[in-house]
């Protein structure tokens, strides 16, 4: 066992972990922090999606050991300390973006980081930043909406298909 | 996924020698590994983690060589070549998802040469040069074979070096559930001549089209192209597509990388 320590959401956290423990198994099951989920665990569906060391990567394909004295931020982390939701955060109840909710954690944190490096994407970009992000409820459209919403900009009533 | 140690060294010559061990393996951004392990596919006793060498990050640009650290990730490739390498940084920024992009570096890629991967096709079309702890090793001598390099065990990328084409495109027809290339084409064309590398299609990996090339350094049109006719023996056919269809692809690529170069 190794003992790691990393600031999640501001927080320092201690631990000890196996070499195999994932960021995500971690986060989930030793700071119990299950907003972060895990969908496929093969490193396609995006649910486990967390910011280290300010860049969006999958928690589940990261071993913990490598998010030693990282700085984390996961979706527990995005609301202000009153509760108050993100502008994306409000923007996905606002325009229905999400159904079962699942993928949700995963959106909410690419599409934050989105904003913060384009801050104004066309449609077409939404789409493609969101290519490592898979929901199966939604067909994409209000998730989409939601974060054309939560740039500023204008929502078109039906977003076109790609 | 088994248990094993993970060790994280900060130099190359701690890598090198905790690669020694019985049964140690190098990770890098783990993007392949990490997946493979849990399918119990592949797994060791001992990682040796190469993202916290400072030495083999980021990207250096000397007049036409761009230096890439072997542990620097697609998404700082992507950014940092933009103005200099269009074509390099357009093939990096399109590797799998942003998160994935994140965390998959080159040397990884490069290391493992998956038949389908991007990077062998621009560092073998560039006729780049494969930097290790150890030596360095051309480009054409480096891909083996589906997944297989010159590399000996225990020997890690440091870096790539590129030199950089008078202009180059790198064209991708993506399998889009994977986000690997079913087919990928990069064409560069230098002042001594035309490299045109394929992945996605070779039964042995990545391969140059020598016929192309020829046409190409005589005359750098579609047009060169068209009179050609690529084999299908050795390229692959899969539930994705047949040989024959990749053959079309790959001459359909390359035309539109010879139209879009920059």
């Amino acid at each position: 066992m190794t003992k790691i320590t990393m600031t999640v959401n501001g927080k320092s956290y201690s631990g000890e972990v196996e070499g195999r423990t994932l960021l995500v198994n971690f986060l989930r099951e030793t700071l119990s922090l299950t907003g972060t989920h895990v969908g496929c665990d093969t490193s396609q569906c995006g649910a486990c999606t967390v910011h280290v060391n300010g860049q969006n990567v999958k928690s589940c394909t990261m071993f913990a050991i490598e998010a030693d004295g990282a700085d984390v931020t996961t979706v527990e982390g995005i609301a202000a300390p009153d509760g108050t939701l993100s502008t994306v955060q409000q923007a996905f109840q606002d325009y229905h973006g999400l159904q079962c909710g699942f993928c949700t954690p995963g959106m909410i944190m690419t599409a934050t980081k989105l904003l913060e490096n384009n801050p104004k994407p066309t449609e077409h970009e939404v789409r493609e930043y969101l290519e490592g992000n898979i929901c199966r409820c939604t067909g994409y459209h209000n998730i989409v909406k939601a974060i054309m919403a939560a740039s500023g900009q204008e929502v078109t009533p039906v977003a076109a298909a790609e | 996924m088994h248990n094993f140690e993970l060790v994280k060294p900060t130099t190359v010559e701690e890598a090198v020698a905790a690669l020694q061990g019985d049964d140690a393996q190098p990770l890098s951004g783990g993007q392949t590994l990490i997946p493979t392990m849990k399918q119990r596919l592949a797994g060791s006793e001992q990682l040796v983690s190469l993202t916290g060498i400072a030495s083999m990050q980021g990207v250096t640009i000397s007049g036409s060589t761009i230096t890439i650290g072997g542990a620097t990730t697609h998404a700082t490739v992507s950014a940092e070549v933009a103005a200099t390498y269009p074509a390099l940084s357009a093939l990096a920024g399109r590797i799998g998802d942003p998160a994935v992009r994140n965390r998959g570096t080159i040397g990884g890629s490069v290391a493992n040469n998956d038949p389908a991967a991007c990077y062998p096709s621009a560092v073998l079309a560039s006729g780049a040069t494969v930097v290790t702890n150890s030596r360095e090793i051309a480009a054409d001598d480096f891909f083996q074979g589906m997944f297989a390099t010159d590399l000996e065990e225990g020997e890690i990328i440091t870096a790539v070096r590129f030199p950089v084409p008078e202009k180059a495109s790198y064209q991708k027809f993506e399998q889009p559930a994977s986000r690997f290339s079913l087919v990928g084409v990069f064409v560069a064309k230098f002042a001594d001549g035309v490299r045109v590398a394929v992945t996605g299609a070779g039964e042995d990996g990545v391969f140059r089209w020598a016929e192309a090339e020829a046409a190409l350094s005589a005359n750098f049109s579609a047009a060169a192209v068209e009179a050609l006719d690529l084999p299908s023996e050795a390229l692959i056919t899969d539930l994705h597509g047949t040989a024959e269809y990749r053959a079309h692809l790959i001459k359909v690529l390359t035309k539109r990388g010879v139209n879009e170069a920059v």
